[in-house]
Formats: structure tokens, sequence, C-alpha cells
């Protein structure tokens, strides 16, 4: 068995909060990019130079790149064959946030849903832990924004509706948002699965580099057609009109129930923040 | 959004101030705004249900939605672009009723709000979102003036140097969002 010990993942998840905070990913600086040569609306054009620019202002001045510093998610893969020493896992992720948050100077921003009392250290953190062969632990730190999550939704369709019906729901979900996601936006698409699957499908499918191809053909030349109908809606760069609404489509699918075709549309605003370690 | 159509606005604004702009219109803002989010303008309502007065007095000013991060040592503030605002859409009529002339947010605005714009003579500005580290360099001051405990959601008083936005709502009932969409839209 390989130790790995709670305290270092405390250390690794600290570090990596605040990283993620300030430094908008290459992959995204050169996804902005590009969206600014396609882009033919002049305030679009504007915008998208101000956004690069702001990216490059957090990380110089060290201040976030977005007030919204989100809400925490964690993807692990934890190898079987690791052993968490002298402490406990969610634990150690917690303090982690904990620490990172206050040292990093972050926002909380994690309340409880009706008096809307801050937790104070924008724990809890969401956890979605897979076991894994290995003597390795992957970890993805992904703080994800409030106000792109609320513009996500989830149907489960009639499997009658077939691709054009998750077609129909995947663009209304993006177009009906407008500008209040912070577009342009990353669009994780989930398909299959069943109710909860489905919507980690999605939120797993934004962990892809937004420069990296699917994998799989069949899902990439769908991830094509649907960015191509989003980008016909003129919602633009924050909504204010344009060619660019999304900069990426990413489609994670699996098998279903006979009765059923759950998808889900988790939309991820252009401070788009993750980091992978691997430990 | 620097442009060649780009007006200078200092509050506290007038009706005339508002009355001259339109959709599309670049805008710098300087002088004193406040920030309030979904918890305070909660708060703030229920003050003026039983005819309390305000932390600041809403004639003529402009209301800000932002819950900035905490000032890293050295700085006035942390990142500060602007949270979505159909939040606080249930709250919007009421203030603009009492005078509130502007508001800085992103995002749509509810028909209720858009009409009470025309009715009361406001405008409602769009400045870019997740532009939070940009956005800071333009706040020369901030001082929590009401609701402490709530943290980032706490009412502060800005004073901010040319803060850049774009009206999206103006006095005559026009709608940036619907058409910039309608100008790019491919059918």
């Amino acid at each position: 068995m390989r130790k790995i010990s709670a305290k270092h993942l405390t250390e690794v998840i600290k570090r990596e909060v605040i990283a993620a905070n300030l430094q908008l990913g290459d992959d995204m600086i050169e996804a902005l990019r590009r969206a600014r040569n396609i882009e033919e609306s002049e305030v679009g054009k504007e915008i998208l130079d101000k956004l690069l620019e702001n990216a490059e202002l957090a990380s110089a001045n060290r201040i976030p790149i977005c007030q919204d510093t989100g809400l925490v998610v964690i993807f692990a893969e934890l190898g079987q064959e690791v052993c968490i020493v002298d402490g406990d896992f969610t634990e150690a992720i917690e303090e982690g946030v904990r620490v990172g948050y206050q040292e990093g100077y972050l926002r909380k921003s994690v309340c409880h849903p009706f008096t809307r009392e801050n937790t104070g250290d924008n724990t809890p953190v969401i956890i979605h832990l897979d076991m894994v062969p290995g003597d390795r632990l992957r970890l993805w730190v992904v703080p994800k924004g409030g106000g792109s999550e609320n513009m996500s939704a989830l149907y489960m369709l009639p499997p009658s509706a077939g691709w054009n019906g998750v077609k129909e729901k995947v663009v209304e979900t993006v177009v009906r948002a407008g500008p209040n996601p912070c577009p342009p936006t990353i669009v994780g698409v989930g398909i299959g699965g069943n109710f909860e699957k489905c919507a980690i499908l999605a939120k797993k499918a934004l962990l892809r580099p937004v420069s990296e191809p699917n994998p799989v053909a069949e899902l990439q030349a769908m991830e094509v057609e649907l960015l191509e109908e989003i980008n016909k809606s003129g919602v633009g760069p924050e909504g204010l009109g344009g060619r660019v609404t999304s900069l990426a489509v990413h489609i994670n699918m699996m098998p279903c129930h006979i009765a059923s075709l759950p998808v889900a549309v988790n939309i991820q605003c252009h401070a788009n923040r993750h980091r992978e370690v691997l430990l | 959004m620097s442009s060649s159509h780009v007006i200078g606005l200092t509050t506290p604004l007038s009706v005339k101030d508002v009355e001259g702009l339109r959709a599309g219109d670049r805008v710098l803002i300087s002088g004193i705004i406040y920030t309030a989010r979904d918890a305070a303008h909660k708060r703030l309502l229920s003050l003026i249900e039983r005819g309390k007065s305000l932390p600041f007095p809403p004639e003529g000013q402009i209301i800000y939605y932002v819950g900035p991060s905490p000032a890293p040592p050295g700085r006035i503030i942390g990142a500060a672009g602007p949270t979505t605002s159909y939040r606080m859409d249930p709250y919007t009529p009421r203030l603009l009723e009492l005078g509130l002339k502007g508001m800085i947010g992103k995002g749509k605005r509810s028909t209720q709000v858009r009409e009470a714009m025309v009715k009361n003579k406001a405008i409602y500005m769009a400045a870019i979102g997740g532009a939070g580290a940009l956005m800071s360099t333009v706040i020369k001051e901030a001082k929590v003036i009401a609701y402490e405990d709530l943290g980032p959601e706490a009412i502060r008083r800005l004073t901010v140097d040319q803060l850049p936005a774009i009206v999206v709502n103006d006095t005559l009932g026009n709608d940036l969002y619907e058409d910039g969409e309608k100008r790019y839209q491919i059918i």
C-alpha cells in the first residue's frame, strides 16, 4: 500500500484552490484568443479583449479572476492501493479549502439554503470519489460559480425524443440562459445514465481541457453540431450580441434504462477554473 | 469598454442624466455607488415595508450588484465584477419608486422591472461579468456601511473612478440584450 498523508492532501488542495482562482488555464486563454478572431461584433471583440486583460491582471496582481470564487467541487480518482494516513480523506480536503479560501483572500460563497447564513469557510465541499486501480490519487479541483450553475438543467426525455430531442434541449437551455451565465460559455452535456449520474457526466465533461477534442468520434461530431447550433443564436459575449455564445460543447455519454433518455446541461462561464493534480 | 461614444456619468444621477441615455451607450461612472445583492435587498425591502429609513437614501443613486472577494493586504478591494441581476428583480420596482436611478449588474431583467424603469425614469447597465480583477482597479474606496454580518453580501459604499458599463435598458423601454441577439441571430 502506498501512503498519502492527510496533511499533504490538505496542502495540495489549499494550493490548488488558490491557483485555480488566480490563474486562468492556458486552454481557456487560447480559446478566448480564438474567439476574439472569430467574433464579428465590435462590443463582443472588446469584451473578449477585456477578459484576456482581466486574466493577466488577476495573475499579476494575485486577485481572483472573478469575485465568485465558487463552491468547490472535487473529483477524486483514488487508486485502490493508496491508503490515506494520519487523518480523514474528506476532512483533509475540507481543511484545504478552509485554509485556502482564508489565506488566498477568496470569497466564501456557501450558505444555509433558507436562512442564507454563510458557513464562513466555503465548506462543505462537493466531493465525487471513484476508486480506480493503481497507487496514485488523481484530483480535479473545480471552483464552480453560482451564476452559470443556476442556468444548468436536467431533463428526463422519452426515448422517442432521440438525438433531435437532446439537441433541442441543450440549445434551448443555453440560449434561454442568454447573458446570465457570463458567455462565452463551455457547455457540459451528460447523456444517459440515470437522474444523478447524468448530471455528474455533464459536470465531468467540463474537466476536459477546452483545446482537446472528444476522443470518441461519434461524440466529437455531436459536439461540433451542438456548438454550431448554439452559436447561431446571436447571444454572443456577455449576451450583448455576437457570434461566440459558447467556446465549446463537451459531451459524456453512457447507456441508460430502456424507459429513459436523460440529458443534463451544465453551463460553465468563461472563468472556467479547473486544476488537475496527480499524487 | 473604450470606444468613441463613451459618456461620463457622475453620481448622484438626475432624471435628465438618465433620460439622455440610450440602450447601447457606453458609460464611465464616477462617484459614489452602493453595493447590494440578494440578502441585502431582502433586508432593504423589509425596512421599507416597516416604514424605516434605509442605510443610504436611494434618490439618484446607483446600486451595483456585487459581492466582492476579500481585499488582500495593501489593496482596497478584491475581485469585484457584477453578479446576475434577475435575482434582485422581485425587490427592484419598490426601490425605483423611491428614486433609485441606476443599477449595474449582468443579465436580463423582468418585464416588471423594465416597466418600472420606464415609469420611474431609471436605467440598467451591464458591466463585464467575470472580469472581477479588472473591475477592482476602478474602485478607489470601499467601506461597509450596513449588514457586516452578511460578509460578501454586506452593503458597501464604493468610490469609483470611470467604472465601465453599457446601458442595457433605458427610460424608453429599449433592451440591448434583445436587440444584440436579434442582430447576430442566424435563422
